[in-house]
């Protein structure tokens, strides 16, 4: 119960964030994948590589414990690339879609019938997929680190300078 | 000051705030951020009130148990911070068609909607497979996953070429 309560306000602070930032408009999201406005990739960067400080300083402190996510290379590549197909249709993601119903938006609530039904879909042809497309190039929980055998903080320190690198130059050309 | 009300967050300092929500949301409760089992859980749980026999013969509702959880309760807070920021800010505006859209594809409502219902559906589709929605692949991006680094690509890469698709080859 207090879990849910957590998840309550950790979505109403996240929402309230997106909302401000305007990241969950339409015209901010096609803006990115048009390379017009890259307000919602500086967004998603910062909060990636802030919440990898934080998650892996008190992984240092021994407060968690860290594993990476499941890479199955054919879910992930042919998924992926209906997501972007889907996303470009959509102009929201399925988080994000919540707040730009919460600010008004009625194509953002058909975007969420339309999740339900892509949800429902998936639930129904799972066991296909399970059988071929999520078996191929299964590499189990790998984390970049992991990967390259090597400490997690030179990984961490040049991806840090890299997106600054390119935030600055996205600030220079006015993008 | 209307006009000032309205301003965006500095998208910086917005995503270094969400950065830290995650942080203190592991911290605190052990849940990192994703929205899409929520979608599952939901269809799962109205399929169990419809016809709780055939939900028990789908798979997937027994890997993704269809029950009230705390991804449900994001999204839903998702709704209503969103909700409580556009009315504070004075930003609430029903609208079907954005502005982009109207600019360069035109103000049928129809084909917003089609376009709206059949990217949502292809889109959930796609982010199941993947293992993850944006939401989803930034926390698997904040753990270092190879997943989430590789996801968010290929989401970005497909959909780059795609938008030029359906804005025709760029934008008037």
């Amino acid at each position: 119960m207090t879990n849910l309560l957590y998840g309550l306000i950790a979505g109403i602070l996240f929402g309230f964030l997106l909302q401000r930032a305007h990241v969950i408009r339409y015209d901010k999201q096609l803006g990115a994948l048009l390379l017009k406005d890259m307000t919602i990739v500086k967004f998603m960067f910062t909060a990636i590589l802030v919440g990898a400080v934080g998650i892996y300083l008190l992984s240092g402190l021994g407060l968690l414990v860290i594993s990476g996510r499941p890479l199955i290379l054919g879910g992930i590549i042919l998924g992926g690339s209906l997501f972007g197909i889907g996303w470009s249709m959509l102009g929201y993601c399925p988080g994000t879609s919540w707040a730009a119903l919460g600010e008004g938006r009625l194509d953002a609530l058909i975007g969420i019938v339309g999740m339900f039904t892509g949800a429902a879909l998936y639930a129904e042809v799972y066991p296909f997929f399970e059988r071929t497309v999520l078996t191929w190039g299964n590499y189990g929980n790998i984390t970049i680190p992991d990967a390259l055998g090597i400490n997690p903080w030179f990984i961490i320190v040049p991806i840090i300078i890299l997106v600054s690198l390119v935030f600055r130059w996205f600030e220079k050309i006015g993008l | 000051m209307h006009s000032d009300m309205n301003k965006a967050l500095n998208p910086y300092i917005a995503g270094a705030l969400s950065g830290l929500l995650i942080i203190l949301s592991v911290l605190i409760s052990g849940n990192y951020f994703g929205s899409a089992t929520a979608f599952v859980q939901l269809v799962g749980i109205l399929e169990k009130t419809i016809s709780p026999e055939r939900m028990a013969q789908i798979k997937y509702f027994i890997i993704v148990e269809p029950v009230l959880s705390w991804q449900i309760l994001f999204v839903f807070g998702i709704l209503i911070g969103g909700f409580l920021a556009a009315l504070m800010y004075r930003d609430f505006r029903w609208q079907l068609i954005p502005t982009l859209w109207k600019s360069n594809l035109g103000s049928s409502k129809l084909n917003r909607g089609l376009f709206a219902f059949i990217g949502g559906t292809i889109a959930m589709f796609g982010v199941r497979l993947a293992g993850g929605c944006p939401s989803g692949q930034m926390s698997s991006s904040i753990l270092l996953s190879v997943s989430g680094f590789l996801a968010m690509t290929i989401f970005f890469i497909v959909g780059i070429v795609a938008a030029r698709l359906v804005y025709n080859g760029g934008v008037k």
